[in-house]
């Protein structure tokens, strides 16, 4: 506590003092952990492995390159009225030439098999405040997202803390590569129906976090139908589209719209970010897309409590409508993201460990389930303590993401070195080879 | 949304004044910005150039920050807040959190300390934006205090008593009072009788007091600005009750960089306002470029004293300006605006009068200006009129353009 604090006896409102921030799983503690003890190859080589944050760290020195190359990106050049401009620049339809950059950037990654019209972007400061900004908008405060399970913890807390709004999983498992089904779907729509909760949207990552997958056309199609049936929003967050280790896998909802000619276009919103597949979490961008006229105004006026940074924009607007640097950034980043997963599934496999099958993301979904004293969600958490504390790895337990079935794990692969990585899979191997196996 | 903030500013942007390339162009005088000593901000860093550029080695740049800002950067406002309010208090960069704009950290302190339907205590006439930012995704209500000109618009307390008591007879949990000191729109600073006033008033009623200094530094007059931290710091009160928000839009005329800051010596709500940050937060390298220039000493200073001198110009020429066509102002200590009394020239004394007056100012005088029904006013007639915006020259085209309906209003 700060010096001179007492205690306060001056009343907080309800939302500060819940705890629905979630801050308490396991998923932020494992961090604590690593932040008290952080692994270092020379200072602290038994310290803590982070392998529980799914940040990019694999292509740092193509940015490096480019800002080198272009100082222009970052300075205003000897006229002072665009200094001036971009310092008082607080619309928040935020600069024309960055949301165009935004859309070419986005049409990139989807290898121009969809269109975005730069009016319809509307910028926030990262991908969290865009996901909130959604629900406010979406739902009130009693009402229910369906989400499908396993899903990004942050999710409790920025779908949920202060809108007031619940989740409803759709549970997806194991036996067909937790893919979303139309009973799941059903299930819990009755399930909101049955707590009286009014539906008012899906919302689906895709790529999955946790599970390092890309969703079908077939499945996106379903979602779409299903939606469209309810009367319901579909939220796409894409912010991993540009990490598909091939480019040519990855379905945009996006291309789903066009491909119906923009048919109940209306209740599908993207979300966006530069966070993971650019690597830049520090700078804080994000996005919403959506094809519904009055979503993009209101959201607009809401992003008021989360603009970017002007700055930040311009610097951004330059080096993504670099055709050259976009096409060779995304080109070699999905490159090195696949080399990096064929590298840790190789070193699990060594260690008898199965990994479901994945083709994008930061991160892989790795099954220990054998290893479990208990087929339960503390044999899990107990499995979890174990990994952090004695082989000191930060991993995320896959109940922290709602999941299911027991035993799953997240491994993020590229926010560390190779040789970091190597340390990991060799401490996990020994961890493995120690441990007598569940009969 | 208000309608008429709208109307007003989409004439600005469609036909906007320029002294050469449009003269007949409608001058912006409802944004109460400081482009004063932009040219002090601009020269800072082009002199700086390595400072702002974005260092080739970004690996520093790039990653996960603390949501709340960068240790360094509270450290820099901390020391650059001390200098611009006369050290008269000294901040703890412990006790602060970094939003994107001070819009962000009035929403994030309304969600800390009120319940949706709960309500706050608001003196009038106040920023029109409060409507915005506490009621909209917050859910508080504003109940405001009516100040009256034969007040000179001051806060009393025994108002704030009356409307406190009325809400509880209405069955309306009030949480907090909202203040803004220097204020907006009148320009006035608060002394520190009323503010101990205040504390005692909140104490007695165990709510929270919050302060929006987000005009700190913009006092031009005689008057001491007293920030609530030195009242609530000296006189031994329970600080934990006490909230300070400023902004870097108004003291360093940045607000395209959107940096807000909010101040408190609660504990609970420093750590809940932590984890909203997640929210809000801002571009780290945008907070690096703002940390070299606010350690700039020599800088700060100059842009402090510099800015300070060309403020009281420019307010001096224009109250002078609006004098010789019979119009009065407020005398006010701070800010980037007059309040200005046009009650002579409304065809009707209510509110209708004020429109229509507001109407006539923006399609014929081609000057728009900020009525003060929008800012709640409860005595039609007041307008506020920001003069940051435009440069010595501009005032007397300004004047120009009144004058097309003081004529016509003769008699």
């Amino acid at each position: 506590m700060a010096k001179g604090l007492r205690p306060s006896t001056v009343p907080l409102s309800e939302v500060a003092v819940s705890k629905t921030h979630g801050e308490d799983s396991p998923y932020f503690a494992g961090w604590k952990a690593y932040d008290e003890d952080p692994y270092d190859a020379v200072t602290n080589p038994s310290g803590v492995i982070q392998m529980g944050l799914a940040e990019n760290q694999v292509s740092f020195d193509l940015l490096e390159e480019y800002l080198e190359e272009h100082p222009e990106a970052s300075s205003w050049g000897s006229g002072i009225s665009s200094f001036r401009e971009n310092a008082l620049f607080q619309d928040y339809h935020g600069l024309k030439s960055f949301r165009k950059a935004m859309t070419s950037f986005m049409e990139k990654i989807r290898g121009g098999r969809a269109k975005f019209d730069a009016d319809r972007i509307v910028l926030t400061a990262g991908a969290t405040a865009a996901n909130e900004l959604l629900t406010f908008i979406l739902a009130d405060p009693g009402d229910a997202l369906l989400v499908p399970t396993p899903y990004y913890p942050g999710f409790d807390r920025d779908l949920r803390w202060r809108t007031g709004v619940n989740i409803i999983p759709i549970h997806c498992d194991s036996s067909n590569g937790f893919q979303i089904t139309i009973e799941a779907l059903e299930a819990a729509y009755s399930e909101a129906e049955v707590a009286k909760m009014r539906v008012q949207g899906i919302l689906i990552t895709n790529p999955s976090n946790p599970l390092g997958t890309v969703m079908t056309r077939s499945v996106l199609e379903l979602l779409l139908d299903f939606a469209t049936r309810k009367n319901i929003h579909l939220i796409s967050d894409e912010i991993y589209s540009g990490s598909v280790f091939s480019s040519t896998e990855f379905v945009s909802v996006a291309e789903i719209v066009e491909a119906r000619r923009h048919e109940e276009a209306e209740r599908v919103h993207i979300v966006y970010s530069l966070s993971k597949d650019l690597g830049l979490p520090g700078f804080r961008v994000g996005t919403i897309y959506s094809y519904n006229d009055r979503v993009v105004t209101t959201a607009r006026r809401m992003s008021s409590f989360s603009l970017v940074s002007s700055q930040t924009q311009k610097m951004l607007a330059l080096m993504l409508s670099d055709t050259e640097f976009t096409e060779r950034y995304l080109r070699t980043n999905r490159e090195r993201l696949r080399k990096r997963y064929e590298f840790i599934i190789k070193g699990l496999k060594s260690a008898g460990i199965e990994c479901l099958n994945g083709n994008a993301g930061l991160f892989c979904w790795m099954n220990l389930g054998r290893l479990l004293e208990e087929d339960t969600r503390d044999g899990e958490l107990k499995l979890w303590e174990l990994i952090l504390h004695e082989v000191k790895l930060n991993i995320s337990p896959g109940s922290s993401c709602h999941c299911s079935e027991h035993g799953w794990f997240r491994v993020c692969f590229a926010n560390m070195n190779l040789q970091t990585l190597q340390v990991a899979l060799k401490r996990i191997k020994e961890f493995v080879d120690d441990r007598k196996p569940k009969n | 949304m208000n309608p008429l903030n709208h109307v007003g500013e989409s004439k600005c942007s469609d036909d906007p004044y320029d002294r050469v390339t449009n003269p007949n162009g409608v001058i912006q005088l409802g944004i109460a910005e400081n482009r004063l000593a932009m040219d002090l901000v601009k020269e800072w860093i082009s002199d700086n150039v390595k400072a702002s550029l974005i260092d080739s080695d970004i690996s520093h740049l790039v990653p996960y920050h603390s949501m709340d800002g960068l240790l360094e950067l509270k450290m820099a406002l901390a020391a650059f807040m001390g200098q611009v309010m006369l050290e008269s208090i000294s901040l703890d960069p412990s006790q602060m959190i970094i939003t994107s704009g001070a819009t962000s950290a009035i929403e994030t302190l309304s969600f800390c300390l009120a319940d949706p339907g709960d309500a706050v205590l608001i003196p009038s006439p106040y920023y029109i934006g409060y409507d915005k930012n506490l009621k909209w995704r917050a859910g508080v209500e504003i109940i405001p205090v009516p100040c009256r000109s034969i007040d000179n618009f001051r806060l009393s307390i025994s108002s704030l008593e009356l409307a406190y008591n009325q809400a509880k007879k209405r069955g309306i949990k009030v949480r907090a009072i909202f203040l803004s000191n220097p204020s907006n729109p009148v320009g006035n600073l608060i002394d520190r009788y009323t503010m101990h006033e205040l504390l005692d008033f909140v104490t007695e009623k165990n709510i929270h007091l919050v302060s929006d200094e987000v005009f700190a530094g913009s006092n031009h007059g005689t008057g001491e600005f007293v920030s609530i931290a030195d009242v609530a710091h000296t006189e031994g009160f329970d600080k934990s009750r006490v909230h300070i928000i400023y902004g870097l839009s108004k003291i360093l005329s940045l607000p395209g960089f959107r940096i807000g800051v909010i101040c408190s010596f609660n504990e609970n709500v420093l750590q809940t306002a932590k984890k909203y940050a997640r929210f809000f937060s801002v571009s780290v390298p945008t907070q690096r470029l703002l940390v070299s220039m606010l350690s700039d000493v020599n800088f700060a200073l100059k842009y402090i004293e510099i800015k300070k001198k060309r403020l009281r110009r420019m307010y001096e020429l224009f109250v002078e300006g609006l004098e010789q066509l019979g119009i009065n102002c407020f005398p006010s200590s701070a800010g980037y605006y007059c309040w200005v009394d046009m009650n002579n020239l409304m065809r009707s004394n209510n509110e209708k009068g004020e429109l229509e007056l507001w109407d006539k100012l923006l399609t014929i005088s081609k000057i728009n200006v900020t009525p003060g029904s929008e800012c709640r006013c409860v005595e039609p007639g007041w307008f506020r009129i920001c003069f940051t915006t435009i440069t010595e020259d501009d005032i007397p085209v300004v004047m120009e353009r009144i004058k097309r309906i003081t004529e016509n209003n003769k008699g």
